[in-house]
């Protein structure tokens, strides 16, 4: 059965059926993605001082990759242009554009910014021993300049301390399938009975070190008669320089943690983690926004290839039809980048 | 007029417009997409730039940047549904679909901010 109406207007609504269409399944998604952002906001404004981070993400990264969207959008709409003009094989040069646009932006997504969150620490120190880090935390400070104040300590997780009750050998086999070892601390430190750090991170230098990695410590936290004593962390420039003003919104150029490295006592900490959606209201919000709309990228895309390579047969039958199915996935493409445009601010940058 | 690629042969099938009128019509925005395109690239460098200055030290009072990043935000997303989503010029029913889209979207943050005056037990708010 042929469908009716893909090249002509119906005669009762002025427009192409997949056109208003398209517009239908837009308006569920601004419902969809507007629920998400209404749950953020419930989220934010209900976030307690100092509990809602601040540069936490990549923001060149993430510049980069609205660029990218927004160049999409315009090859995109010069794909339907070309089509209009009935420029076949130019028109197929910008849907390749799109498309190589599209997979960019969910290869940084997915194998440069998820990736690295996943390995970055953060613990959140009690309020009652915020006192004791302030050389971290930099509360006076932010006080003096009547901003909220700050609770996460985060970095690199260096090593972590541990106490034993119950037999080492579970623990030497955990650490050891991660490539970790578990030595005696140096005599004269800390006092705890004894540490996991990555093999022979002593030797090197701070921005070699393997380190062990925030899911790691917690399957570490879970072996029979091991207790974590304390966190050493490779602290990020925040928290290394907290009373310097430009970290005082700490954002943006994404620094490595830097060599100054600091112990957390475990009973000091209330909350610690990687970067996951665990970590806090603002990540879980984060991974559900982004993710959602990291589903859509690569549904667009798909949808773009499929074109590419089986486009010819229907421009060849009727241009117009082909002009208006590249229409329609430009207009879900835009919605895709329009969604991005509100996404970039409030996650990266406010 | 006709469409003259048109295989439809459907019993009250109009065309959506001339081709050649089409083709030329179309012709003449491509310049308008780049120009649009830079500029929403250069509105993302203002984003970020803006989010540099604190707006509630200059102003005062709170939550100053977060407005001013949604106003030009509110500003890209215009012009792509006004240039590249052809929104400008596009026919009434699609303007009520996004009308009523609005006006739901609008209701659901209104639930969600309602919490400020009437606050669920346990959240923040309610211990405020």
């Amino acid at each position: 059965m042929e469908i009716p109406y893909t090249a002509s207007a119906r005669p009762d609504t002025g427009l192409y059926n997949a056109k208003l269409g398209i517009w239908l399944f837009l308006a569920s998604e601004v419902m969809l993605f507007g629920g998400l952002f209404s749950g953020y906001l419930f989220l934010r404004l209900g976030a307690e001082d100092g509990y809602w981070p601040h540069g936490l993400l990549n923001v060149p990264v993430g510049t980069g990759n609205t660029a990218v969207l927004i160049l999409s959008s315009v090859t995109i709409v010069l794909t339907w242009a070309n089509l209009k003009m009935r420029n076949f094989a130019l028109a197929q040069r910008y849907l390749l554009a799109t498309i190589l646009c599209g997979v960019l932006f969910l290869v940084v997504k997915l194998a440069y910014e998820y990736p690295q969150k996943f390995q970055h620490f953060g613990a959140f120190i009690k309020k009652d021993a915020a006192h004791e880090y302030e050389a971290y935390l930099g509360n006076e400070h932010l006080k003096e300049r009547g901003m909220p104040p700050r609770y996460e300590i985060s970095g690199h997780l260096e090593a972590v301390e541990v106490s034993l009750t119950g037999d080492k050998a579970a623990l030497v086999t955990l650490a050891e399938e991660h490539g970790l070892e578990v030595v005696e601390p140096p005599a004269g430190e800390h006092g705890h009975a004894l540490m996991v750090e990555g093999k022979a991170d002593r030797e090197k230098p701070a921005d070699q070190k393997k380190g062990v990695s925030p899911a790691l410590a917690e399957k570490i936290a879970k072996v029979p008669g091991v207790k974590i004593e304390a966190f050493e962390v490779a602290l990020d420039p925040a928290n290394a320089d907290p009373k310097n003003p430009d970290n005082d919104r700490p954002h943006f150029l994404y620094r490595h943690a830097t060599d100054k490295v600091a112990l957390l006592h475990a009973k000091d900490v209330q909350w610690a983690s990687s970067f996951a959606p665990k970590h806090s209201s603002y990540f879980a919000v984060y991974f559900t926004i982004t993710g959602l709309h990291g589903l859509h990228v690569l549904a667009g895309v798909l949808v773009m290839v499929y074109f590419y390579f089986f486009g010819i047969e229907i421009y060849r039958k009727n241009p117009e039809h082909q002009a208006n199915r590249i229409e329609v996935v430009g207009l879900f493409w835009h919605f895709v980048d329009l969604i991005w445009i509100f996404v970039f601010p409030i996650f990266y940058l406010l | 007029m006709s469409d003259t690629h048109a295989t439809e042969t459907l019993p009250g099938a109009t065309p959506v417009h001339d081709h050649s009128h089409d083709a030329e019509h179309v012709a003449k925005h491509v310049k308008g997409y780049l120009v649009i395109g830079g500029v929403l690239i250069f509105l993302t460098f203002v984003t970020v730039w803006l989010s540099y200055v604190n707006f509630d030290e200059l102003i005062g009072g709170h939550g100053w940047n977060f407005i001013i990043a949604m106003i030009v935000a509110t500003f890209k997303v215009s012009l792509v549904g006004a240039i590249f989503m052809h929104l400008k010029g596009e026919k009434w029913t699609i303007w009520r679909f996004l009308l009523f889209t609005a006006f739901f979207v609008a209701g659901l943050f209104l639930l969600t901010l309602l919490n400020w005056g009437d606050p669920i037990f346990g959240t923040r708010h309610s211990t405020h």
